[in-house]
């Protein structure tokens, strides 16, 4: 039993750590343009270095 | 992200101006744009949306939004400058669903895992911490989740009325209630986790339902904003200067030159040119006009410069007064109630009866008050219309989803419920039946004749002429020389050519006004036109009747061109009918009792397209039309509208699939609930399946549009 006191606090913290990058990621405007996204993976970098 | 465009910090010497950019298609293009628009002097940076098919650019404050138009073009987009995110309010909207959606999502799993634990057979002190641990989880959370259904019920109540958000906010509330009272008593069951799964996927069905909103706003927002928004104003001085429609006021003299669109109603006072009315009313045939000629706001200068003194601006234009029409049939839409709220009407009343005579029965019976509020609460959480919270929207998304890649965009879900109840159909003949762009028939002119002709007509703005224009150079026609060219507004074009005298003008016979005469020397032809019907228009019309649609044309136009298409397609047909007049034949039908379906494009059909129980105008349509239609079809062909209505048919048979799915469910399981029989396992369990059961049903419909496939 005494394993609980170690892994709810572990289980809720992942939690709450996916849901702030959740919540970042919204903020962060990466739902804004889901098919430009799928789109822009092919595009070439043409950059001469 | 394989090609991050430089986004630099704000600068305050750079501003940042946004576009709409229909011919973004491709991922070239993106890279197209974000890598040619730097080198442009003054553009510091710019970055595409893909999906809402904008440009926001970050550039100097030297260059102005004409500048910014031309860049674009040049690299071979067109664009318009779009008003400060108009839309921002939508989207706020979504993304707090959409983060509601999460903090749900966090909460649902977290509570389920203890919640395993409990099922799985802990009890005593373990059941009781998890219990209070589930509790510390679950109240933030359902306060914060919550909160769209709480507000939408409180405004149903204090308004008197109930909707699909009253029972779902009772049941979740009293769930949460009790089980905090049972957390607190050390009892056995508590519900905190369907409270907080039941709102997880209600939310999931109202984030499905913004996201289709946003995402064809986003699509009709690109095709709008075509429309001349601004005049030149001549000074007492003689010099002319822009002044926005909106600051216009009548008595002044403006200057429209060949090309613009005119900003306010006014009379001719000095020129003579032809204008374009189709605006107004949907006649593709130039009209010409001389000084004292009466202009409409909307129409558009053709040929040659005309000063006009206005009369009437702003609010006061005829095309104002179409606007307010369509305001005001537009009206009547709103009363529409969505069968998600039919359905609730029904459903609330039930449901809580239900949960009542529960309560009351078992306390007869002898239960104690606290074993008969845990039962009632069971029936309510087991009857919450969860699958029925994501029966529409989860059907609707899917459909107008498999419609947007056939080329409609459809509104909103209602539209989609009113598309499937249509059974009777109005078709506008310019530019909805037909194409609305002349097209010459150029079958009996010669090698030398088709050449002397383009010659001539790429040099006008006149429709015809460039119909006739597109037309020979589609042929791969080579433009003679011609010397000497002259347009005389109403009359034609003529010139030289290797010294002889070549013209196009006007045919003597006045009533052909849709063809044009090619003078060569002295041998002259007739080259007619005609504005030939959407190749698909027969095949769309029988689609249509298979729907148990019946279809006729109601058309501004001139009775003789409606009558050939009528004949041609074998309608009935009305032609010169006012705005007024088709706003009233509307009326008329739904007065029947019918359910009218219009397709129209002009401003004409604007009050016509607002008036119907669902409407839908082609993308060449005026922005208003565009506004008041239910949705929107791209491209050449009609077959987009029968195939609009058949998908919407299809959706609400699935729809009513769903319902009757959870109909069934509820059989099942309210029986349970009622003799006690539910624990929260069993709730849990029952609610996930149907919510499964329901979206895996909608996603049929991604197959439904590939039947007519052509």
């Amino acid at each position: 039993m005494t394993g609980l006191a170690f892994l709810i606090p572990i289980a809720i913290g992942m939690g709450l750590l996916g849901l702030a990058a959740f919540l970042w990621s919204l903020r962060d405007g990466q739902y804004e343009d889901m098919d430009g996204a799928a789109s822009r993976i092919l595009i070439d970098e043409e950059d001469e270095l | 992200m394989n090609a991050p465009a430089p986004i630099l910090a704000d600068s305050p010497a750079l501003i940042s101006t946004r576009f709409t950019v229909p011919g973004m298609r491709c991922a070239g293009c993106i890279g197209k744009i974000e890598r040619e628009l730097p080198k442009v002097e003054g553009i510091i940076a710019a970055r595409a949306n893909f999906s809402a098919k904008r440009v926001a650019i970050q550039h100097d404050p030297a260059l102005d939004e004409t500048a910014l138009t031309s860049a674009l073009l040049a690299i071979g987009f067109e664009a318009q400058p779009v008003a400060d995110n108009p839309l921002g309010v939508e989207t706020h909207e979504r993304k707090r669903l959409i983060r509601a959606l999460g903090v749900a999502g966090f909460g649902m799993m977290n509570v389920m895992l203890l919640s395993v634990s409990i099922w799985s057979g802990a009890d005593g002190p373990t059941r009781d911490l998890f219990h209070w641990l589930s509790a510390l989880i679950a109240m933030p959370v359902i306060a914060y989740s919550g909160r769209p259904f709480f507000a939408s019920a409180w405004m149903a109540l204090s308004h008197r009325r109930t909707n699909m958000d009253v029972p779902i906010s009772i049941g979740v509330i009293l769930a949460t209630a009790l089980s905090l009272y049972e957390t607190i008593t050390g009892g056995g069951h508590a519900y905190f986790e369907s409270a907080v799964m039941l709102l997880f996927f209600l939310l999931a069905g109202r984030v499905l339902d913004a996201v289709m909103r946003d995402r064809t706003r986003a699509g009709i927002g690109a095709l709008l904003g075509r429309m001349g928004k601004s005049a030149s104003v001549i000074g007492p001085d003689g010099t002319t200067r822009r002044v926005a429609a909106a600051e216009l006021e009548p008595g002044m003299l403006v200057l429209v030159a060949a090309g613009e669109a005119l900003a306010a109603d006014g009379a001719v006072e000095d020129g003579a040119s032809a204008i374009d009315n189709a605006m107004l009313t949907g006649e593709s045939a130039p009209e010409p006009v001389a000084p004292g000629a009466i202009v409409h706001a909307g129409a558009i200068n053709l040929s040659a410069p005309l000063r006009v003194r206005l009369t009437a601006v702003a609010d006061d234009t005829a095309i104002a007064e179409i606007a307010r029409l369509m305001d005001e049939a537009g009206q009547s839409r709103s009363h529409y109630v969505r069968i998600a709220d039919r359905a609730s009407r029904l459903y609330a009343p039930v449901v809580h009866s239900l949960a009542a005579l529960a309560f009351v029965g078992w306390m007869i019976a002898g239960a104690g008050w606290h074993q008969s509020l845990t039962i009632a609460i069971a029936v309510l959480i087991i009857t919450c219309p969860c699958a029925m919270g994501l029966a529409v929207p989860a059907a609707q998304v899917v459909a107008s989803g498999a419609l947007l890649r056939r080329g409609l965009l459809v509104k909103d879900g209602s539209a989609l419920e009113r598309l499937a109840e249509c059974d009777i159909a109005l078709l506008d003949k310019t530019g909805t039946l037909t194409l609305g762009t002349p097209r010459a028939d150029i079958a009996a002119l010669g090698a030398e004749a088709r050449s002397v002709a383009l010659g001539l007509a790429q040099a006008s703005r006149h429709p015809l002429s460039q119909g006739l224009a597109a037309a020979l150079l589609h042929e791969g026609v080579v433009p003679a020389v011609i010397d000497d060219l002259r347009e005389v507004s109403g009359a034609g074009l003529s010139g030289r050519w290797n010294g002889v005298e070549v013209a196009l003008e006007r045919p003597d016979d006045a009533a052909q006004s849709l063809a044009t005469r090619l003078r060569i020397g002295e041998t002259a032809q007739t080259i007619a036109f005609a504005d030939p019907l959407r190749t698909d228009a027969a095949a769309t019309l029988a689609a249509l009747r298979a729907e148990g649609i019946t279809a006729s044309i109601l058309s501004g136009d001139r009775a003789a061109p409606v009558e050939a298409a009528a004949r041609e397609l074998g309608l009935a047909a009305t032609a010169e009918v006012s705005p007024q007049a088709k706003l009233a034949a509307l009326e008329a039908l739904k007065a029947q009792g019918r359910r009218p379906l219009m397709v129209g494009d002009g401003l004409n059909d604007g009050p016509a397209l607002a008036a119907a129980h669902a409407s839908i105008a082609p993308g060449t349509a005026s922005d208003a039309s565009q506004q008041a239609a239910d949705a929107v079809f791209i491209g050449e062909k009609l077959m987009p509208v029968a195939l609009a209505v058949r998908v919407a048919k299809a959706t609400m048979r699935i729809v009513r699939q769903n319902f009757g799915f959870s109909i069934i469910y509820n059989v099942l399981a309210v029986p349970l609930a009622l003799l006690g029989l539910v624990t929260p396992l069993i709730a849990a369990i029952a609610m996930s399946v149907s919510s499964l059961v329901v979206v895996a049903n909608s996603l049929r419909l991604a197959r439904a549009t590939q039947g007519t496939r052509q």
